[in-house]
């Protein structure tokens, strides 16, 4: 009962035809690829920039007009309000006209000139607090930086620090967003389009004809996983591609090991979409299930927001994650020149998940068969 | 033909059939319970924008007693899990491994130059592969030296307070818990799959099936054909958007601070354009696998990216902000997150409420054009 390599290569080639037969899914293989890397690597920020902030100045004194030049001229704000009564301003953060207001209140130009510890009010939109948070870190730093000029000898004391960031010197959020996107989009390749194939073929009843097919159980499997595995990793090079000549982040780890662990992250993840589809009856279901593990593989990658921030039962379930570390592998490899003794340290998690998904799928596959 | 006419009674027996359709497929249950308290719980539990405890390494170059201060004050913070070693380069390999977030390198001559009274700066390596959480350990590890800086100065006498410091007061969420403004975001998400996601399946399947050429030659109308297809779902999002609510606030203690009738009618109001773009979708592709890719195109993700659940609008490429407007979402997540955490403002929501409706108006037009009665096409 061993696999016929020309029985594989037929159903390998019957694959590719059916997947490229219909010129809209032909598209939708590649259209949706390249609108998620345009969406993502440029709307994907965490940044605060531009935001409308308001003013309630009751003092409008010599220091308090020099603070508000301040803000003003940071460049953080895109443009401030400036309220004549607190009415007003609760009526526009309540609509989300600003995302916070800045109370200077009438004792603030007495204290400065008296050289007395002064203090400024802050209002943030909590329905927005993280970048509420962010917002009262700029203000915070422009009014000690003005603390500082006025009273330089006060704000010595007690040393300072100077801030680095290693890998990415500017922070920039593509540089986080382009790596990540890698691991985005073999995700979605490897479920969304690995989920319909089975069903697809047991809702238009041409299941049977598989089955009475002289094809053997792994042979059909194969087949079914090869195109999309070639589609995914396609489209990883793809962005590996873009990235570099389009957005210009530099790859500076080496390849051959990030290829290997890309086909194991994609690879593991096809077994994943193999086996919701082998469960599924009709497309529909197919989809749903593919979408339902979407979300956890994308949302406990780290991705979205850091895992160490996740509680501690969470944390251990990341590990089942294949983009969890397929994530590291691929920020540290075009980030950090990560080694490759580091990436095959986190590529044999991915190898583990691998045999266990595609195993589960060949279970579930057999079990349909019969 | 009796082309002339609403019927209610057809469209009665229409409802009733797709909704016996939908009550026979298992996976619908899985739709309207399972799937809303899955994804409610993992967006809740695993988006989290409040920095934990990071782990971080301290580079200790100077034996003075000073720096092992300082270095044992960030062994005992809550923030942080340290590691401690006597040069740097250990500690970036750990960085390159992911192992550690940030290094702050306590330098050579501190001890000798904080006996003078001008300490070398400390300096705060972070890792900028994740941008967000450098700039947060970064602040958070100068926050930590600060603090400890003054409490030194206090045992060595008094000292003034900064001349000009900043007070925050945060409206609505005073403990700045990110998960109170993300899980009305998760609903959204929630809403639009019911919404979009599920719908967009619903015409192309009776093409596909050759049950859409039985529907035309019945003597039903398309308008009740459509209304068929939108009055079961319409139902099964309301009843997961009670799930979810109901989740959010037993589950996650998000405040509820305005009223049930608020939170119906900007739901009601998004359900328009959302199941107006599924079934638009589905009837315009009439096929199942690319309705699935345009619907997960089209609604999924511009839900994710560009609705400001997660990510700041305002701080986006003029262009990218441009398309956020012709995102119905967008509409949607302010107004839920003001009828949770801030209450029934409706000078706020009322405008929402009327794009939404607007935008639903638009796509069920679209979708009864698409689905005229026509075979070759």
């Amino acid at each position: 009962m061993g696999i016929s390599w020309t029985r594989l290569r037929a159903v390998i080639v019957k694959e590719f035809a059916a997947l490229w037969a219909d010129p809209r899914a032909r598209t939708t293989l590649f259209i949706p690829p390249l609108l998620q890397l345009l969406l993502f690597s440029f709307a994907a920020t965490l940044e605060v920039r531009n935001v409308e902030i308001g003013l309630l100045d009751r003092a409008a004194g010599a220091a308090s007009t020099e603070l508000v030049q301040r803000i003003a001229a940071s460049g953080n704000f895109a443009q401030i309000h400036r309220f004549e009564s607190p009415i007003q301003m609760r009526q526009a953060i309540d609509r989300q006209e600003v995302l916070a207001a800045i109370v200077i209140e009438q004792d603030f130009d007495r204290k400065v000139a008296r050289g007395e510890p002064a203090s400024v009010g802050l209002v943030l939109d909590g329905r927005r607090s993280n970048a509420g948070q962010i917002v009262g870190g700029y203000i915070g730093a422009i009014a000690g930086g003005m603390g500082a000029e006025l009273e330089p000898e006060r704000s010595r004391a007690g040393g300072s620090s100077v801030v680095v960031n290693w890998f990415n010197p500017n922070l920039s959020f593509i540089w986080f967003n382009l790596p990540a996107l890698i691991v985005v989009i073999v995700s979605i390749s490897a479920l969304a389009i690995t989920g319909q194939v089975v069903a697809r073929e047991r809702e238009m009843g041409t299941f049977e004809q598989l089955m009475v097919s002289p094809l053997r159980v792994p042979e059909i499997l194969i087949g079914k996983m090869a195109p999309t595995f070639i589609v995914g990793m396609g489209n990883g090079v793809l962005y590996l591609v873009a990235a570099q000549v389009v957005f210009g982040l530099p790859f500076t780890g080496s390849l051959l090991p990030f290829f290997l662990a890309l086909a194991a992250y994609n690879i593991s993840l096809t077994g994943v979409g193999m086996a919701i589809s082998a469960a599924s009856k009709t497309q529909q279901q197919a989809f749903l299930g593919a979408f339902l593990m979407t979300n956890p593989v994308l949302l406990l990658s780290g991705f979205s927001s850091p895992i160490e921030n996740m509680p501690g039962w969470l944390q251990v379930l990341t590990y089942a994650n294949p983009a969890r570390w397929f994530l590291q592998i691929s920020l540290g490899s075009f980030l950090k020149n990560m080694p490759a003794s580091v990436v095959f340290s986190l590529t044999w998690p991915m190898l583990v998940i691998a045999v266990v998904t595609l195993g589960s799928a060949a279970w579930l596959f057999r079990a349909r068969m019969e | 033909m009796s082309e002339a006419g609403f019927s209610g009674r057809r469209l009665m027996a229409m409802v009733g059939k797709e909704t016996r359709q939908i009550a026979r497929d298992p996976s619908t249950y899985l739709i309207a319970f399972v799937l809303p308290v899955l994804l409610l719980f993992l967006f809740g539990y695993a988006i989290n924008l409040d920095s934990a405890r990071a782990n971080i390494g301290v580079a200790l170059l100077d034996d003075s007693a000073p720096a092992h201060s300082l270095a044992l004050a960030y062994g005992q913070s809550p923030h942080f899990a340290v590691r401690v070693e006597r040069s740097v380069e250990p500690l970036r390999q750990a960085m390159i491994a992911d192992e550690i977030r940030a290094i702050v390198v306590i330098p050579q001559d501190f001890g000798a130059g904080e006996a003078r009274g001008a300490p070398p700066p400390v300096q705060i390596i972070a890792d900028g592969s994740q941008p967000n959480q450098a700039s947060l350990t970064a602040a958070y590890a100068e926050g930590l030296r600060r603090n400890w800086a003054m409490n030194r100065a206090a045992e060595a006498g008094p000292t003034p307070a900064a001349p000009i410091s900043v007070n925050s007061r945060v409206w609505f969420n005073p403990g700045l818990t990110s998960r109170y403004f993300l899980i009305p975001g998760a609903i959204a998400i929630v809403m639009t799959l019911i919404g979009t996601l599920l719908t967009s399946l619903v015409i192309a399947r009776e093409w596909e099936r050759g049950t859409m050429e039985a529907m035309m030659a019945t003597p039903m109308r398309m308008t009740e054909f459509l209304a068929s297809k939108i009055v079961p779902y319409f139902v099964l999002a309301l009843i997961s958007m009670g799930i979810c609510t109901t989740m959010a606030v037993v589950q996650f203690g998000v405040p509820l601070r305005g009223s049930i009738p608020a939170l119906l009618l900007v739901s009601t109001a998004y359900l328009l354009p959302a199941l107006g773009q599924g079934l638009w979708i589905s009837a315009a592709t009439k096929n199942q696998f690319v309705a699935s890719q345009l619907a997960l195109i089209t609604s999924f993700l511009p839900t994710f990216l560009l609705s400001g659940f997660l990510y700041e609008i305002s701080s986006m490429p003029r262009p990218i902000q441009i398309i956020t407007m012709i995102v119905p979402a967008r509409y949607l997540i302010p107004s839920l997150q003001t009828v949770f955490l801030a209450g029934d403002v409706w000078s706020l929501i009322l405008p929402n409420v009327a794009i939404m409706a607007a935008f639903g108006a638009f796509f069920l037009y679209r979708c009864l054009r698409a689905t005229r009665r026509s075979l070759d096409r």
